[in-house]
C-alpha cells in the first residue's frame, strides 16, 4: 500500500476522518456530507488493487472509536459499501462525473440505513428523516472531491 | 496496477470475512461489554485526531477572544466582581447551613454527606453521529476521571462519564436514547424517571398516573437514588403534560436546565463512599478551593 506514494491515500483519509468529526453548529451538523465514504470510493474506483474492503472496514472502525458508537456498525456499513464499489469499479469508472455523484448517493443511502438498521436493532432508536440529508451534501459534494482527489492522484503519480 | 489476474481472496471472500469480523465486535461490545479496557486503550489511540479536529474551533475561540474591546473586558469585569462577591456572601451562608445540617444529621443518626471532589474539564468535540448523544472532554484516567461518574455544568446536570481514556474521555449526555436518571419533583417530592429522548432539549417520564402532581414549570432535581447521580441538582423542567384519556399514563415531556447544545465548560463530580458518620469535619479555611482548575 505504501509503495507509489501510497501513503498520500493514508493522509487523505486521515484528513476525511479529521473532517467528519470536527465541531461544527448544530444546525450545520445535520448536513455534514460522509467525507470517509467519499475518499474511500474514490480511492477505490482509481486504485481497486490498493483499496479493498477490508481496508475500508478498517477505516470504518476508525470511525466507530472516534464516534463512540458500537464497535463494528460504521465498519460495517462501510465495507458493505465499498464492497459494492469494488465488484462494479469497472461500470463506475465508465459513467459521467453527474452520474458518478448520484451512485455515491445510492452508495451514501445504504451506508446511512445499514448503520440506521443496526443501530435500531441495538437500541431503540426511531427513524427521523433528517438522518439522510447528508446524502444531499455527499452528492453535491462529490463532482469537487472528484477532481481535487483526481489532481492529488496525478501530483503525486499514485499507482 | 495489474487488475487483469487478481491475487489473492475475491472481494466476496474479504466481505464475508469482515461481515463475521463486525458481527463479533458488535456482540462482545454490545452484549458482554467486554470491550471497556481496550475500547479505552483505542479512545487513547486517536485522541490526537480529536486534539487536531478541534483546533479550527480553538483557533476561533481564541481570535474572538483577542478581539474583545477594553471597554467590553472592563465591563465583563465589574460583573463577574459583583457575581463573586455575591456567591462569596452565599458560600459563608451555605457553610453555616451545612454544619447545622450534618450536626442536625448526627443528632437524628443518619449518615453525613460526605463531601464531593469536583474536577474541571473542557469540551474537546461533540460527536456528530445522530444516533448517540455524545461529547468527548480533555480529561481521562490520568486526571483521575473515572467510568460512571455525573458531569455537571452550572446550571444543571449534563450526563455522565461512559468511556475513559488516558487523556480524554466520553459523556454520555442526559437526553441520549439509552440514558436515564431518577429524578424527583423539587416542589413535592414527587419521584420520576428522566428518560432521554434521543432529541437534545427533550426527556420523557413514563409510567406517570394522570392523577399524580406534576404541573408545568415544575423543576425536577435529581434524587439520588439510583446511586450514580448525589441528590438534590436540577436536572430538568417540565415542559407539557398531556392527558389524553384513552392513553393508560400521561405523556410528560422536560426539557434540560443545562444548556447540553452549548456545552463549553463542565465538572465531573466524585462522590466519597465514606458512609460511617465521622464526626463534625471543621473547615477552618471557608475559602478552601474544591475546585480543581486545570491548566486553563
Amino acid at each position: 500500500m505504501f509503495r507509489h506514494n501510497g501513503f498520500v491515500i493514508l493522509f487523505t483519509l486521515l484528513i476525511a476522518l479529521i473532517a467528519s468529526i470536527a465541531p461544527m453548529p448544530l444546525s450545520v451538523d445535520v448536513f455534514r456530507p460522509d467525507w470517509v465514504l467519499i475518499v474511500l470510493v474514490y480511492w477505490c474506483l482509481a486504485l481497486p488493487n490498493k483499496i479493498n474492503v477490508i481496508t475500508a472496514w478498517f477505516i470504518g472502525l476508525t470511525l466507530d472509536i472516534l464516534l463512540g458508537s458500537v464497535l463494528g456498525v460504521h465498519a460495517c456499513a462501510m465495507a458493505l459499501s465499498i464492497y459494492i464499489v469494488v465488484v462494479n469499479f469497472q461500470q463506475i469508472r465508465n459513467f459521467s462525473v453527474w452520474q458518478q455523484a448520484l451512485i455515491v448517493g445510492v452508495l451514501a443511502a445504504q451506508y446511512h440505513l445499514v448503520v440506521f438498521w443496526l443501530q435500531r436493532f441495538l437500541s431503540d432508536v426511531v427513524f427521523l428523516p433528517n438522518y439522510l440529508y447528508p446524502v444531499v451534501t455527499t452528492v453535491v459534494l462529490w463532482p469537487w472531491m472528484f477532481f481535487l482527489l483526481r489532481r492529488v492522484r496525478r501530483h503525486f503519480r499514485i499507482k | 496496477m495489474n487488475p487483469i489476474f487478481n491475487q489473492g481472496i475475491s472481494p466476496a471472500q474479504r466481505l464475508i470475512l469482515v461481515l463475521i469480523c463486525s458481527g463479533a465486535l458488535i456482540f462482545f461490545d454490545h452484549k458482554m461489554a467486554s470491550f471497556e479496557t481496550a475500547r479505552g486503550y483505542l479512545q487513547s489511540l486517536v485522541s490526537p485526531l480529536q486534539y487536531i479536529a478541534n483546533t479550527p474551533k480553538l483557533l476561533m475561540t481564541w481570535g474572538s477572544a483577542n478581539l474583545i474591546t477594553r471597554q467590553q473586558l472592563m465591563t465583563e469585569n465589574d460583573q463577574l466582581r459583583e457575581q463573586q462577591l455575591f456567591f462569596h456572601e452565599q458560600t459563608m451562608e451555605l457553610d453555616i447551613v451545612r454544619r447545622e445540617n450534618q450536626r442536625l444529621r448526627l443528632l437524628l443518626a443518619s449518615p453525613v454527606r460526605g463531601e464531593t471532589k469536583k474536577v474541571f474539564a473542557e469540551i474537546l468535540s461533540v460527536d456528530s453521529d445522530p444516533y448517540s448523544l455524545q461529547v468527548v472532554i480533555n480529561r481521562g484516567a490520568n486526571d483521575g476521571v473515572v467510568e460512571g461518574q455525573p458531569v455537571i455544568d452550572e446550571k444543571g446536570v449534563v450526563g455522565q462519564i461512559l468511556h475513559v481514556g488516558a487523556n480524554s474521555s466520553r459523556v454520555l449526555l442526559l437526553s441520549d436514547i439509552t440514558h436515564a436518571v431518577p429524578v424527583r419533583v423539587k416542589r413535592n417530592g414527587l419521584r420520576l424517571i428522566a428518560s432521554g429522548s434521543g432529541m437534545v432539549d427533550r426527556l420523557v417520564h413514563n409510567f406517570v398516573t394522570k392523577s399524580d402532581d406534576v404541573k408545568e414549570g415544575d423543576l425536577l432535581v435529581t434524587s439520588g437514588l439510583g446511586g450514580k447521580y448525589p441528590e438534590g441538582y436540577p436536572v430538568s423542567r417540565v415542559t407539557s403534560i398531556r392527558t389524553d384519556e384513552s392513553r393508560e399514563f400521561a405523556r410528560i415531556y422536560s426539557q434540560p436546565v443545562a444548556e447540553i447544545d452549548r456545552l463549553r465548560y463542565m465538572l465531573l463530580l466524585s462522590i466519597n463512599s465514606q458512609s460511617k458518620p465521622t464526626l463534625l469535619p471543621v473547615q477552618q479555611d471557608t475559602n478552601k478551593k474544591k475546585i480543581q482548575l486545570g491548566e486553563h
